[in-house]
């Protein structure tokens, strides 16, 4: 079996859960003889030897000028001399071309594109190559826009991907009926694959934490609070400051670490003053490696406040590194770790609740983390990769247009 | 002669709401659901009442009054006992009719505390005074004073029989377990080691889960089971002398539903039994009086009736019932001490072992979280909110000027 795996990130250059979760499902693939060639719209060392990785680039560019993170803009340098700067949606387009290009050489059964920024370069895959598409969804717009419409232009690549595409394949129950409600997609043409977790993958905590100040509040009786990802609307985070200034109210010793970076920064900054709450409040910026660690290692209670999160690896982490979590019902993780508490994200008072239980009672803390963990420890993405090579199968024997041409 | 010696345990506690910690300090209704909420202790009572009590009651009453040696023995705590005063005094009413039978002959009540609490393992004093209040109250309500005593989930040891002995009672419930039986049966009457005058009747749960647990679980490979066929099981045991069928008296309709059958199997069960000479039924008394022990059972370790492994552990089993109950009897002495009768009240109704219950984890995590019963939607819930309860005790404590 030969994929055409079409993503946008893998670590180490990866912005957060999307390029994880697809690395961490290819190795599983790899184990079960799937035969993968991953597409990417940059050029980089990954250091994978379990498939091929190739960056997918429009012949007539010579350099590309990477600004920042793989989803800002892009300066691309021409051959002729022409410079053009790319946003995020002139990349995915760039990236529809260059894959369209590339599928002339390449042979394959199927193809499986990860999220919107490749569905475009799916479908013309499809087009070109008569194989079957499967679409990987991790997230949709109106995930990305905190449960508002979003860009209509996004929308429209994502309605038409979804009716176009022979299978839909969604990361958690809520997404699937995201897909189902704002798309009109039939229930029987997505199927749901949860996201895991390879623990051997991740780096253990060294000893020595990162954060001095905190370990030394936590000697003198303070509570660590963490959440990590992306400072946007999506994430919930607001709601968690209003939550933390009740907390604080009764668990004064109570710090929140809230650790990426994102369109709110300065807003959440802010807010956390006007609540009076800026002393229990501690932003760090985005971190990678020991200090992204840490920031799970050092905290005593993990959330995932999310307003709508498909998935939420996160969550997986924390408890692989030790800490309890609470995390939003309207999250993915919810419907596969039964032991964390759990929260609607419009909720502030209740997570207040919550909150402050946790921070205030240790066996509670202690209770939730171990039956945690045990669940982690039975997580694998070999089920994930079973079902995925599966549905590979299914639809390379069924498919229609592959018939037509292996008979021709 | 063979007896079967029927047991039935009548309970309900008084749950608590979602309670969170906006409410402590502010309110002290940790009891009063919404009527509609999963915790509404009014609709509970209510919904049992009419799916069990009354039309359990209602065939036990004929089977009375048509077989004389038909008798049944019952607990009834005094946590349902005011629940069933308050909200279903019908179903109240129908107990007090079993009682009243022939002169009260035909059915006794078993003593316990009133709270159906772990007191026991807690505090002496406490355990006593529940106890007192428990007698008191059956004794107001149905005229009998219990000569008979069981433990909260039928947890038992010798020092628990050695205080029932000296307490006066006659007689003392227990699990028949295995590894405490040995080669004994339970089908006779025993005798707790370091006692003298009080005997031991020991469950035989095969028996009693028959009824209670597998009676309507068609995958087992007795289903369906008649009146019939149960007696001639108990029949074909030529040694025995009395059967202790001791379960939950909300098997009756609650735990297995009037679909199942099992009202039939109650209406059937004396006829059938009956119609083999020598065999009767017995209250508890009755047999400890008919019958001499066989031997004495030695049971240092605490036994009790749930689970496989037969112990607490579904109680205080994990370190967030450990914190919660030690907390919780940590506040005896200045609760006591207020004697706020009101606030005392509700200290005594969060020792209720369902409240722990209900934090147990050790289904919950293996994602079997159909095995037990909980208003709760997770054993994280409970916790938190008895535990939110018990601050706003002892914020009810510093407000009268007592530091805790």
């Amino acid at each position: 079996m030969k994929v055409l795996m079409l993503g946008w990130e893998l670590p180490p250059h990866n912005s957060g859960g999307l390029g994880v979760a697809c690395y961490q499902l290819c190795k599983a693939l790899a184990k079960q003889d799937v035969d993968i060639e991953f597409i990417l719209p940059y050029k980089a060392d990954h250091g994978i030897d379990f498939m091929d990785v190739t960056a997918a680039r429009p012949q007539d560019v010579m350099t590309v000028v990477e600004a920042g993170g793989v989803y800002d803009s892009y300066k691309y340098i021409y051959t002729d001399g022409r410079e053009e700067w790319l946003d995020i949606v002139g990349q995915q387009a760039m990236f529809e071309k260059s894959v369209a290009k590339l599928v002339e050489t390449k042979q394959f059964d199927v193809i499986h594109a990860h999220d919107w920024l490749t569905f475009k370069a799916g479908l013309r895959a499809r087009q070109y190559s008569n194989c079957p598409l499967i679409l990987h969804v991790h997230s949709i717009e109106r995930d990305r826009a905190g449960g508002n419409m979003g860009n209509p232009l996004v929308r429209e690549i994502e309605a038409t991907a979804f009716l176009m595409a022979d299978k839909i394949v969604a990361v958690s129950e809520i997404t699937k009926q995201m897909i189902i409600a704002d798309y009109d997609i039939p229930a029987d043409k997505i199927e749901v694959v949860h996201n895991s977790i390879d623990r051997e993958l991740m780096t253990p905590l060294d000893s020595d934490n990162a954060y001095r100040y905190l370990e030394g509040l936590k000697a003198d009786g303070w509570c660590i609070v963490t959440n990590i990802g992306r400072l946007t609307i999506q994430k919930g985070l607001f709601n968690l400051l209003h939550s933390a200034k009740d907390v604080v109210a009764r668990a004064p010793k109570t710090m929140f670490l809230i650790v990426g970076s994102g369109e709110q920064y300065h807003e959440l900054i802010m807010l956390a003053a006007k609540l009076g709450i800026a002393k229990n409040v501690l932003f760090t910026g985005f971190q990678r490696g020991k200090n992204w660690r840490d920031s799970f290692g050092i905290a005593d209670v993990f959330v995932m406040p999310s307003i709508s999160e498909p998935y939420g690896l996160t969550v997986l982490e924390a408890i692989e590194y030790g800490a309890p979590a609470l995390v939003s019902k309207q999250s993915g993780v919810a419907e596969t770790i039964q032991n964390c508490l759990k929260v609607d994200a419009w909720d502030v008072h209740e997570m207040a609740n919550q909150l402050t239980a946790l921070v205030t009672n240790r066996s509670l803390r202690e209770e939730l983390h171990h039956n945690a963990y045990r669940e982690l420890q039975r997580l694998s993405w070999d089920d994930a990769a079973s079902k995925m090579s599966r549905m590979y199968h299914h639809h390379v024997s069924n498919h229609p247009n592959k018939q037509q041409k292996v008979t021709a | 002669m063979k007896a079967i010696v029927l047991y039935l345990h009548v309970h309900q506690p008084y749950r608590i709401r979602h309670y969170t910690v906006f409410d402590t300090g502010t309110k002290h209704d940790y009891f009063d659901a919404e009527y509609d909420s999963q915790e509404s202790n009014e609709r509970i009572l209510q919904k049992v009442a009419e799916k069990s009590y009354l039309p359990t009651n209602a065939r036990l009453l004929q089977l009375l009054k048509n077989h004389p040696e038909f008798k049944v023995s019952l607990s009834i705590t005094g946590t349902v006992l005011e629940q069933l005063e308050k909200w279903s005094p019908e179903a109240l009413q129908s107990f007090k009719d079993l009682v009243a039978v022939n002169g009260g002959s035909q059915v006794e009540i078993v003593g316990e505390t009133y709270h159906h609490s772990l007191a026991f393992f807690y505090s002496r004093a406490e355990f006593e005074m529940q106890v007192k209040m428990h007698r008191e109250k059956v004794e107001q309500l149905f005229g009998q004073t219990p000569k008979v005593f069981r433990n909260t989930e039928l947890a038992y040891n010798n020092d628990l029989a050695f205080w029932a002995d000296k307490a006066g009672y006659k007689g003392i419930l227990a699990e028949g377990w295995d590894p405490v039986l040995g080669w004994r049966s339970p089908n006779f009457v025993y005798r707790p080691t370091y006692t003298n005058n009080i005997r031991l009747l020991m469950k035989n749960y095969k028996l009693s889960d028959d009824i209670a647990f597998r009676f309507g679980n068609q995958a087992w490979e007795e289903w369906p089971l008649t009146a019939d066929k149960f007696s001639h099981w108990l029949n074909s045991e030529p040694e025995a002398t009395n059967f202790n069928l001791f379960m939950d008296y909300e098997t009756f309709g609650e735990h297995q539903w009037d679909e199942s059958g099992i009202f039939g199997f109650l209406e059937h069960l004396p006829q059938e039994w009956l119609k083999t000479d020598g065999n009767t039924f017995m209250t508890v008394s009755e047999v400890i009086d008919a019958l001499e022990p066989k031997d004495t059972v030695d049971m240092p370790h605490t036994v009790t009736w749930a689970d496989t492994e037969r112990d607490l552990s579904a109680w205080l089993g994990n370190a967030m019932q450990q914190e919660a109950i030690h907390a919780l009897y940590d506040l005896q002495e200045q609760i006591i001490a207020t004697h706020d009768l009101e606030l005392i009240e509700d200290w005594r109704r969060l020792q209720t072992s369902d409240h722990f219950y209900y934090m147990c984890t050790k289904y919950f995590s293996d994602g079997d979280i159909h095995a037990y019963f909980s208003p709760y939607e997770t054993p994280y819930e409970a916790f938190i909110n008895f535990m939110n309860s018990y601050h706003d005790l002892k914020f009810r404590l510093s407000e009268k000027g007592v530091k805790v």
